[in-house]
């Protein structure tokens, strides 16, 4: 697939996303970073701690710190480009357009408050839905995501109901408004396996029913394979590796990826090695690294000086 | 036969619970584990498994008597450790040793890393002095891979796979039998893992440490240990050898929990499965 074809169809567009540190300027910590997701299609995006998933997570809700800076690049989300509107128009597009469904279920929901406003919130302020309708979709809603008795958990606080019983309440919140993009944040690292499992399962149906735009943000690699069509595999603020999940671990290109995918443990493989990410690889990635930083630095002048 | 380093009998471990206290009066007690039984041969590694709120850190504790059972027995190395007291437990706390699932937390941010795993042996009188310290601590920071000049750096100086190998190697500076590993490797990237693990292995070999490593990742105590201990709701459903519970698991949630694993491998079919 070209990549002109998929910006064609994609919902979500990030094109040559440079951040840098404002203090900083000449330190990257997104390098014009590509990313696309299609309506329908579960993109995950993969990198270790510190990669900058997050970073490209805070860029889509406009929730930067203060202490970054969009140098370069575009964030489109539909027809809309996000960096080229006042603030107030550009959280009005990300609220009407996406959600979020964050890593911990318990921070994520307000303690004080019952879980019935919480998903309905989104309804009556941002589609202005009227206040009975909305009580009714969030029934409706909590029966999508298998809750077994949507009425009594409407009521509850959020510390009355389970980890998973909190995830399935923030997925049914996230869906609420029919968003057109979901970013899926570790959605699923809190939990035990076998909740994880259901999760993973109802995320998929839910994306698949609404042909939403999915990016699941992960570091564990066996999500990435159970759950996404496509991965972007992210080191050091830079895509290193844009593929389909199937030849991702058929034939990773990288050699990063190859190294993580070594690195990771399997129990049906207890005589295979465990090596880690080989210093090499490191070295050789960050090498690739610098060499995309100076041409861009270099460019980035020429430009200047034009 | 040679007597195993821990022989556990009906040990019952309750907490107050405090979703059920009243205004006054004594709050009410919850029973986490429920008659365990459990022995550990000297020199293996037994991966503790199940899920939050199984009791597998709890049993830990109670091994290692960070806190006090209700009724049962411990015995460690033929002595009964059960109801000692701090004081009598003092002597043999540098055989039986924590590391813990965060490092960061678990060492004193204001201290040196010289300090941290030095101090506790001048205490248990394995060093004398200052100098002597210092060097046994080299050793365990060579032992775990670290640089010696580490010795002069603080916690926060250091990455979350270095803090783990400091955890490691305070835990092992004493040389002692036992040491118990608590989701030690669950905050790290794979890369750290793969090495945490590979080291812990080279420890069991080359020291002839007895491991209780908890953890509630299958995948990675299939790597590790020697036998697999399964719990849920703080009783044991199967404990056997790792290679035998992998490939025949004999309780119906084993294999539920080994089929929750999501493998690195393209499968249409898992979600539904």
């Amino acid at each position: 697939m070209s990549p002109d074809k998929a910006t064609a169809r994609s919902y979500l567009d990030i094109d040559d996303l440079s951040i840098v540190l404002k203090h900083q300027p000449t330190h990257r910590l997104l390098r014009s970073v590509g990313l696309h997701v299609m309506p329908g299609e579960v993109r995950g995006l993969v990198g270790e701690s510190g990669a900058g998933k997050s970073m490209i997570g805070k860029t889509i809700f406009d929730i930067l710190p203060r202490a970054v800076e969009i140098v370069e690049g575009s964030v489109r989300l539909g027809d809309d480009e996000l960096l080229k509107l006042p603030q107030s128009a550009r959280r009005k597009v990300i609220a009407r357009t996406s959600a979020l469904i964050p890593q911990d279920p318990l921070t994520a929901l307000n303690p004080v408050r019952r879980i019935e406003p919480q998903i309905t919130d989104r309804l009556t302020r941002i589609l202005g839905v009227s206040k009975s309708d909305a009580r009714e979709r969030a029934r409706a809603l909590l029966d999508e995501v298998h809750i077994r008795d949507p009425e009594s958990v409407l009521r509850n606080y959020p510390h009355q109901l389970s980890g998973g019983m909190r995830q399935r309440v923030l997925i049914a919140a996230a869906f609420a408004a029919e968003p057109k993009l979901i970013v899926a944040d570790e959605p699923t690292t809190a939990l035990d396996v076998t909740v994880q499992k259901q999760i993973l399962k109802l995320i998929a149906e839910m994306q698949a029913r609404h042909g939403t735009a999915l990016l699941f943000v992960t570091h564990d690699l066996g999500v990435v394979a159970k759950i996404c069509q496509n991965v972007s595999v992210l080191y050091g603020g830079k895509i290193v590796e844009d593929t389909e999940v199937k030849s991702l671990f058929a034939r990773p290109t990288h050699a990063y990826t190859q190294a993580l995918i070594a690195a990771t443990p399997r129990y049906d493989r207890p005589d295979e090695s465990l090596v880690p990410v080989p210093a090499a690889v490191i070295e050789a990635t960050q090498h690739e690294i610098a060499a995309a930083d100076d041409a861009w630095l270099g460019a980035r002048q020429a430009g200047g000086r034009r | 036969m040679s007597e195993p380093l821990f022989d556990v009998e009906n040990l019952y471990v309750s907490f107050p619970d405090p979703n059920h206290k009243t205004l006054f009066g004594q709050m009410p007690m919850v029973e986490v584990l429920h008659g365990i039984r459990l022995k550990i041969e000297e020199g293996t590694v037994v991966g503790l498994v199940g899920e939050s709120g199984s009791g597998k850190s709890t049993l830990g504790r109670a091994l290692v008597r960070l806190l006090d059972p209700v009724s049962g027995s411990i015995r460690f190395a033929g002595t009964d450790i059960t109801y000692l007291d701090e004081n009598a437990l003092r002597p043999l706390r540098r055989d039986l040793q924590v590391i813990f699932q965060d490092p960061l937390s678990a060492l004193n941010p204001r201290l040196t890393i010289g300090t941290i795993i030095g101090r506790p042996l001048q205490l248990h009188g394995l060093a004398n002095g200052r100098r002597e310290a210092l060097k046994l601590t080299q050793e365990a920071l060579e032992h775990v891979g670290l640089p010696t000049a580490f010795v002069a750096r603080y916690p926060h100086e250091l990455s979350g796979g270095q803090r783990q190998r400091v955890g490691i190697a305070r835990a092992i500076a004493t040389r002692p039998r036992f040491v118990l590993a608590d989701e030690i490797v669950s905050g790290l990237d794979v890369s750290s893992q793969a090495q945490i693990l590979t080291l812990l292995a080279d420890l069991k070999k080359d020291l002839g440490l007895t491991i209780v490593f908890i953890s509630h990742d299958l995948s990675v105590v299939r790597r590790l240990c020697d036998q697999v201990v399964v719990l849920r709701h703080g009783e044991i459903l199967e404990n056997r050898p790792t290679g035998p519970l992998f490939e025949h698991p004999e309780h119906p949630y084993t294999a539920e929990l080994k089929a929750a694993i999501p493998l690195p491998e393209v499968d249409g079919d898992w979600l539904n499965s």
